[in-house]
């Protein structure tokens, strides 16, 4: 990631010292950035208090701290963790996997079968939630992994590849429990989705950072960056470079896996159940607005991690800033696309080459301007 | 998909042979003494919406199976589908195969006029249930239906009979179009549009989402405004806003700072209601299977049902008097 960026931005440094704005804009990180600002900016005038953070007591007698954003950081976790997974999809197969929603309903379903054995209301959990966890990763990644041979190795679209398990996905799901909705009464299994008890930050937030974290330490001392972004910029090329790009392909394919299962994890314990036909419906396009949001190309190539983390939360932002504003639910989806449709233009790569090209030329002749004065 | 398909064909072909060798026996037995003998089953084809739908298309889905069994006299055929064009397809199919009665929960309104006109030249009788379609009621014998609009105004009447002094509720709606959120909303809508002491805190769509009506809920606390009632559409949602409550340390159900009220009567929100944590919820009645059996056997010695459109009765539970025998028979 590093290394392919370094040399574009020292390029523009060169061509036009000085002009920062140019600079900033021309940075792909601007956009989610500047799309947060500006959520920040509309709200603070609206209202200032919806920044507030109060410390309270849940009725379980516990702390937790509550406010605006403390929700939408709880709640864009799981889009944050999907994003991850996302981003090297996009980049290495240049297309994106439309089953993530289907396969967190999945896999969210093997919780659940696993914890409550063959009852769908047990007393008590049938099996240590780690197991359960464990065998969710490895069916989501067998999932993740059924995907990246199609597309890798059969050379189907992504999003044709996909579809199948976005069809077959929550009927499966329903299947894997018998068509009962099991609920899970013991709470110790709510932590990961709610609250620790005695520690007032939602765990979702931990396990987003975490996940942050490590997609950090992999990108920086691993090729994996490197190599999925040649992949998707050239793959002949790559492979005469002594890169696989059916495994690379295949890889990123199952590592969206890992990042369905922790998020299918979280999402079934927030509520300790299931409800397989709504249980993260729509979330795909989501994942992918959040990549295309942080200006990463959805034809392939190029990615920057940060700002498709960045998109995420700026979509939760928007959605919990709609709720705030109360706005008339037949109307709530129009606001959404017309706010999507100006971010989604404003970081479509050309247009910010556009943008920054006419920066230049104004900046070019002012500086003419002042020379032939003096 | 493909399997169900080649799976449907087999099965349909099956029955049409095992129909061939039955003919002359039921030409025989047409005389009208409707006794139900092991020999003539009256065929239904039963078109219905996927199950995994919700649990409340689970249990109707289950009510159908345990009703029309053979033991009852009925040999049932099933055809499930979330698309309209599929439905008709398999109610064509169920049309060659010469069933006796058409059972049909439409998942569009339109498109059936010609489907049920084949039906009615073929002698074949069909009766809706759960949803109504567009089409001339000559087509069908009788629709059996839930009144959304008396669910949401049973529900309103509830709440309007507990006295507050003052109504502010907070409205979580479902998938905005839906029968069901039309119906369960209109009633309150024109509730708090009748009278000054009922106000809407929020009116907002949570798509039938837990999570989504939690951070419906959240955001209302967050923004400080306080409210006495939560008017969720269906139970899923209610249980996404008491998550918010608790969250807040706000206290609810009976006798309690803020009334809880869902819909759909599954058996885990009955059980929320046995316990007093929410106050009320309402039945969408999933148990047609009865009223459908009573009606063809009336058709069967030849009396036509009393009414075209049969509204079945749908109650809604008070968490200050239901009891576990209420959870056992109508929680779904």
């Amino acid at each position: 990631m590093k290394t392919l960026e370094k040399p574009v931005q020292q390029k523009a440094g060169k061509k036009s010292t000085g002009n920062l704005l140019t600079k900033l804009i021309k940075n792909q990180i601007f956009i989610p950035i500047a799309a947060l600002l500006i959520l920040v900016i509309f709200n603070l005038i609206a209202d200032p208090s919806f920044f507030a953070v109060t410390l309270s007591q849940n009725s379980a007698g516990y702390p937790v701290l509550s406010g605006n954003l403390i929700t939408i950081l709880d709640n864009a976790s799981e889009l944050v963790i999907l994003a991850i997974g996302m981003t090297l999809v996009t980049s290495a197969s240049g297309g994106q996997d439309i089953s993530v929603g289907a396969a967190i309903a999945l896999s969210g379903s093997v919780v659940l079968r696993v914890l409550c054995g063959t009852e769908s209301r047990p007393e008590a959990l049938q099996a240590p939630i780690i197991v359960a966890f464990l065998v969710c990763c490895v069916v989501a990644m067998a999932f993740g992994a059924f995907n990246g041979v199609l597309v890798a190795y059969f050379k189907i679209q992504p999003m044709v590849a996909t579809l199948i398990l976005f069809t077959a996905g929550r009927s499966i799901a329903a299947w894997i429990n018998n068509n009962e909705l099991p609920i899970i009464s013991d709470e110790s299994f709510g932590y990961f989705g709610n609250f620790i008890p005695g520690i007032p930050i939602p765990t979702p937030i931990f396990i987003a950072i975490i996940c942050m974290i490590i997609i950090a330490l992999v990108l920086r001392f691993t090729k994996l960056g490197l190599f999925t972004q040649s992949v998707g910029i050239n793959a002949e090329s790559s492979r005469l470079n002594g890169i696989n790009p059916e495994f690379i392909k295949f890889i990123t394919y199952v590592i969206l896996g890992l990042c369905v299962a922790i998020a299918g994890f979280i999402k079934v314990s927030r509520f300790s159940t299931i409800n397989y036909s709504v249980v993260a419906k729509d979330i795909e396009m989501d994942a992918i607005l959040a990549v295309a949001l942080g200006g990463n190309a959805l034809s392939g190539g190029k990615f920057n991690m940060a700002a498709s983390i960045l998109g995420a939360y700026v979509i939760q932002f928007l959605t919990t800033t709609l709720f705030k504003f109360n706005v008339i639910s037949s109307a709530l989806p129009a606001y959404k696309a017309v706010v999507v449709i100006i971010l989604v233009i404003l970081s479509a790569p050309i247009v910010r080459d556009k943008i920054a090209a006419i920066r230049k030329k104004l900046s070019a002749q002012k500086t003419t301007v002042k020379e032939a004065a003096q | 998909m493909k399997m169900k398909k080649v799976l449907g064909t087999v099965i349909s072909l099956a029955l049409a042979a095992s129909m061939f060798s039955a003919c002359g026996a039921k030409s025989d037995s047409g005389s009208g003494n409707a006794a139900s003998g092991g020999s003539d089953l009256i065929k239904v084809g039963i078109i219905n919406n996927d199950p995994n739908e919700s649990g409340y298309r689970t249990a109707n889905d289950k009510d159908m199976k345990n009703t029309f069994t053979e033991a009852n006299g009925y040999s049932a055929s099933f055809a499930y589908s979330l698309k309209n064009d599929e439905q008709i397809a398999a109610a064509q199919k169920f049309i060659q195969d010469e069933v006796d009665y058409l059972l049909i929960s439409a998942a569009g309104t339109s498109g059936w006029d010609s489907v049920l006109k084949d039906a009615q030249s073929a002698g074949i009788k069909v009766i809706l249930f759960d949803r109504t379609i567009d089409a001339d009621p000559s087509l069908y014998e009788a629709s059996i239906v839930s009144d959304m609009a008396q669910e949401g105004q049973t529900a309103v009447d509830w709440l309007a009979s507990q006295g507050l002094s003052e109504y502010n509720v907070v409205h979580i709606q479902g998938v905005m179009g839906s029968a069901a959120q039309i119906g369960r909303t209109g009633a309150l809508d024109a509730q708090v549009a009748a009278n000054d002491n009922w106000n809407l805190i929020t009116q907002q769509t949570a798509e039938w989402n837990a999570e989504t009506a939690q951070q419906i809920v959240q955001s209302v606390i967050d923004g400080g405004q306080s409210f006495n009632v939560i008017y969720a559409e269906n139970d899923d949602m209610a249980k996404g806003a008491v998550a918010a409550l608790d969250k807040a340390n706000i206290s609810h159900g009976v006798g309690k700072d803020v009334i809880v009220m869902g819909f759909d009567c599954n058996k885990w929100a009955l059980e929320e209601l046995l316990a007093g944590n929410w106050n009320y919820d309402g039945q969408c009645n999933p148990f047609q299977a009865s009223y459908i059996n009573d009606i063809i056997r009336d058709l069967e010695n030849g009396k036509a049902p009393a009414e075209k459109v049969v509204i079945m009765q749908e109650k809604g539970f008070d968490a200050s008097k239901i009891t576990q025998e209420d959870v056992d028979n109508y929680g779904i």
